[in-house]
């Protein structure tokens, strides 16, 4: 039995996967343009040692691109630990104990999630700048021991809005939880921590994974909330490129772009690869 | 005397019954019990009936709200589940979908810091006995439902617990494997001669393999007894009614004579019965019997016969059924074993009169 396609499904398809894709496409075509205003593509640059690929060495020679990577890097990864660390504890403890005002720890949970970003952002920056200000006054900091925006309070952001989606990823997985091989534990000898470590982690990890995986991305592509509390030094990628964007778009920022699709994708293929083999 | 292995001194457990703010409901209630070494014992009751949960309290995953568990004489308090000599059979299995099934049986002894040169014969020992040598490399979800009942086994068992806890292990099983399983269980239990604490809601199961059944309902404990004991002598309309068939007669005690009742029916007759409960004159008692130690003749002036109508005939092979509406609107049941030489013709036809009756020794008078 075989059915004739109906030609509206192919064309949708071409056109969703053209709309996603073709942006992607085109951005590394453009890493590659002989064009410095690159605005039009004027065929593949040829230029120094590098070759076709002289707008790639040319980010390697930028100590600000550079900067912006390993910040994003650091933020990424720093953020993604702490946020799995707090978002999965929140899950087992929101899945499987009763407390006081649960049902507000709840609802709060989402709140980052449905809120305009750049509300958050803002609120964020006010609260920062309040506790700081007031422990710099009461505490007569020396300038050079100031608190003040950097690496840390973008981490500490990043963290508040990727654990609501840890703790999502992590409650669907304990939802189908039999709690039953908890107690088969115990009943074998294992006390409390020992059947978290052996059984408990072990039967949520893919949903940790996943929850791991979700708050990195997050935080490797976050604009807003960054802006509004990064300070020096702590200059991440899309902010580096929106910096750059209001000067001249030159292909080396295509090129930037295109090794961090690279990096992506590679993190993504892992991800998957340690996902199906914990499951 | 054996020396005893499990005892539930006056245990309460209560839980908070979140619709009716602050009062709790007795999952529970007073419960005496003694369980001996190396013992077959079951809890039997319909559901909620609170043999889980006693259960679960010897297990060490409830505390008793009051009384006292003693495991072998030493009372077990606040001892957490790992620190008890005991090991659970789960209702679900609860193996660990993760790990091998070598590495579920071995999980008890690891815990136990049993050194690894020990473990690897222990397990295969213990997969041996429940007959699945050589699945040690499988994981959970590759064995049936019979297989992996099996494992569950093998892993409380290696640990060569002091007593072994049941919940309901067989209720996941189809029939046929069920009877194979109960066979196997009992034969393993008398193997081990460890003891087994076996809860089901089966009275058939808990006949079949129980040195002793103590039967519960609503939290309480109702009647402690070997299976003939209990089927025989029940000594409240629960137990009787819950275990096998009963006919159940209603009436008031006319007279007695030591263990010999009169009782004076509805209807105006009387019935003699045994009992051993202290029992007033004119008090409402209910008479006993079981199907199959009622009869059907022709003609007879013995004590407890009487006259009544067929009203349905039921043909199962080795029996046959008779519903028999006595006088007073009573209906009972007679099972009539169908063993006389030759082609089994039935005693009766619907509609017939006939008399029916039984010993006084087959009759049990309960109090309602």
């Amino acid at each position: 039995m075989s059915r004739r396609r109906s030609p509206w499904l192919t064309l949708s398809t071409i056109l969703v996967y053209g709309f996603l894709y073709l942006p992607i496409v085109v951005l590394v075509v453009f890493a590659f343009n002989s064009s410095r205003q690159n605005v039009v593509f004027e065929g593949i640059v040829n230029r120094d040692a590098c070759g076709p690929f002289y707008w790639f060495c040319r980010v390697f020679q930028n100590q600000d691109a550079l900067d912006a990577s390993v910040n994003t890097l650091k933020i990424a990864l720093t953020s993604t630990v702490l946020s799995t660390l707090i978002g999965t504890m929140a899950a087992l403890a929101l899945q499987r104990h009763t407390f006081k005002l649960k049902l507000f720890a709840e609802a709060s949970l989402y709140i980052p999630i449905v809120i305009p970003e750049i509300v958050m952002g803002i609120g964020i920056l006010v609260l920062f700048n309040t506790v700081f200000r007031f422990v710099n006054t009461t505490f007569d900091l020396a300038p050079a021991q100031r608190l003040g925006l950097g690496l840390g309070t973008v981490i500490i952001s990043h963290v508040a809005f990727s654990v609501p989606f840890v703790t999502l990823t992590v409650r669907t997985r304990l939802h189908s939880f039999d709690r039953a091989v908890e107690e088969a534990a115990a009943d074998l000898g294992a006390n409390a921590w020992t059947t978290f470590r052996r059984i408990t982690l072990p039967l949520i990890m893919p949903g940790v994974l996943a929850g791991a995986m979700l708050a990195f991305t997050l935080s490797l592509d976050d604009f807003i909330i960054t802006f509004f509390t990064n300070g020096p030094g702590s200059t991440t990628l899309p902010i580096y490129v929106y910096g750059l964007l209001r000067r001249t778009v030159t292909p080396e920022v295509n090129a930037l772009s295109t090794m961090w699709i690279l990096v992506v994708l590679a993190a993504l293929v892992v991800s998957n690869r340690v996902q199906r083999r914990v499951a | 005397m054996a020396a005893i292995a499990v005892e539930l001194r006056d245990v309460v457990k209560e839980f908070a019954e979140p619709e009716k703010k602050g009062e709790a409901f007795a999952a529970v209630n007073h419960v005496n019990l003694q369980i001996n070494d190396g013992e077959f014992f079951s809890l039997l009751g319909p559901s909620g009936c609170g043999k889980t949960t006693s259960l679960r309290m010897i297990a060490g995953f409830e505390l008793p709200t009051s009384g006292e568990v003693f495991i072998h004489g030493k009372a077990m308090g606040k001892t957490p589940p790992y620190q008890r000599p005991v090991n659970t059979v789960f209702q679900s299995y609860a193996l660990f979908p993760h790990l091998t099934i070598f590495d579920n049986v071995a999980f008890g002894l690891q815990m136990k810091g049993v050194s690894q040169l020990e473990i690897k014969p222990r397990v295969q020992e213990a997969l041996a006995m429940v007959r699945l040598p050589g699945y040690e490399k499988r994981k959970p979800k590759q064995l049936s439902g019979g297989q992996q009942q099996r494992v569950a086994l093998a892993r409380a068992l290696v640990n060569r617990p002091e007593v072994l806890l049941l919940d309901e292990p067989l209720g996941a099983l189809d029939l046929k494997l069920r009877k194979e399983m109960q066979l196997e269980l009992k034969t393993l239990q008398r193997e081990v001669g460890i003891t087994f604490i076996y809860v089901t809601h089966d009275q058939e199961e808990a006949l079949t393999m129980s040195d002793r059944i103590a039967v519960m309902n609503r939290g309480k404990l109702l009647q402690v007894g070997d299976s003939s004991g209990i089927y025989e002598s029940p000594n409240c309309r629960f137990v009787a009614d819950f275990i096998g068939d009963t006919n159940f007669i209603t009436g008031k005690v006319h007279s007695r004579h030591g263990d010999t009742v009169s009782v004076e029916l509805t209807s105006g007759v009387w019935v003699e019965a045994k009992s051993d409960q202290a029992l007033n004159t004119g008090q409402s008692v209910t008479v006993a019997v079981r199907p199959e130690k009622m009869h059907i003749r022709s003609g007879t002036r013995l004590p407890n016969w009487f006259e009544g109508r067929v009203t349905n005939i039921v043909y199962i092979g080795t029996d046959t059924h008779y519903s028999v509406r006595l006088p007073g609107d009573q209906l009972v049941r007679v099972r009539e074993q169908n063993d006389m030489p030759g082609y089994s013709r039935p005693l009766a036809n619907e509609g017939d009169s006939v008399w029916v009756g039984f010993a006084v020794e087959s009759a049990r008078v309960l109090v309602e």
